[in-house]
């Protein structure tokens, strides 16, 4: 493949993920306001998005911490909500060669939109795409960000507002696009029920972290898809 | 302090997961079961994570103005309405009910 081609194929990646980087940017605004407020102010949040890149467990991490959970379950949270990216990684890995910095660098550009758009099909995916997808994506971002960081200290009370309500809408989002089939189903409802049934018992960001157990049900009947 | 210690840690977590696959493990698959326990990993901590931050205050659980956020996203959920729909309609929903209340 040529040079050009390949310049082409980076800039491909870059059109396709383009509406996708619209919503990630406004999305990347939402973070930063709502990190201000727990206590993720000024120029936290933007290095969290530049070195983190990944969206649902960056706002994981801050809800837990909004809510007055400890650090560790912040940590533990965010750190097992992205134990997903050992899977996607792997999918993608074949595809990725060179040198190992190289794929070790390309494999941080995989989020869930940059590894959708740059599935070629039958487990395949183009590097190029993935490329121009993924640089595209974290520059709205981390750009997001910085202007949500800046922007929430014009705005009120977080709570007049009701942006404490947009956590759980969120993940209700994020949820819709992460069940698959109908142990997804029960691993949701058990989690949801495990994690009710220990707020009262334990300090706040425990119990999400605790409800983890419920996928051990994974080990009784793999899924007949891969994970995304 | 404590927040430099989260984006350091979780930040280091993130890179080493994502540069697992390509990097150390190569083409080769996870083992069955364990990939049935990964793959359940973010439906069962995103629904933990949708109880405890609409229905929990501090150690006690409670039906305020964020439930009916929740609501109203549900809604848009099923509607297929774009995630950002979604988030600005529930925080409108809430701040609407406190400001009714």
């Amino acid at each position: 493949m040529s040079r050009t081609e390949t310049s082409h194929r980076v800039r491909d990646g870059a059109r396709v993920i383009a509406p996708f980087a619209v919503a990630v940017a406004a999305f990347g605004v939402t973070f930063g306001v709502l990190a201000r407020d727990a206590g993720l102010g000024g120029a936290k949040a933007v290095v969290f998005s530049a070195t983190t890149f990944a969206g649902s467990a960056q706002f994981a991490a801050t809800s837990v911490l909004s809510a007055g959970g400890t650090l560790a379950a912040a940590i533990a949270a965010a750190v097992l909500l992205n134990t997903r990216y050992i899977p996607i990684g792997l999918s993608v890995a074949p595809s990725l060669r060179g040198p190992a910095w190289k794929r070790g660098l390309r494999a941080q550009l995989v989020v869930d939109e940059s590894w959708a758009v740059s599935h070629l099909g039958g487990g395949r995916y183009d590097p190029r795409l993935l490329l121009g997808a993924g640089l595209t994506l974290y520059c709205a971002w981390v750009a997001g960000t910085t202007a949500g960081s800046v922007a929430g200290s014009l705005l009120g009370d977080p709570e007049t507002l009701g942006l404490d309500a947009a956590f759980p809408a969120l993940f209700l989002a994020l949820l819709a696009g992460q069940v698959r089939g109908r142990i997804g189903v029960v691993a949701a409802l058990g989690g949801a029920a495990v994690a009710a049934a220990l707020v009262p018992f334990v300090p706040p960001g425990v119990p999400v972290v605790a409800a983890s157990v419920v996928c051990l049900i994974g080990l009784r009947r793999p899924p007949g898809e891969p994970p995304s | 302090m404590d927040a430099w210690i989260l984006i350091a840690v979780v930040g280091a977590c993130t890179i080493a997961l994502k540069g697992l696959g390509p990097l150390v493990i190569g083409g080769r698959p996870l083992p069955r079961p364990l990939l049935g326990v990964v793959a359940l990993l973010a439906p069962t901590l995103l629904a933990a994570l949708i109880v405890t931050q609409a229905f929990a205050d501090g150690r006690h659980l409670v039906v305020d103005a964020r439930a009916a956020g929740l609501g109203v996203a549900l809604v848009a959920v099923l509607l297929r309405a774009p995630v950002l729909v979604v988030v600005v309609l529930a925080a409108a929903t809430a701040a609407l009910a406190r400001a009714v209340a």
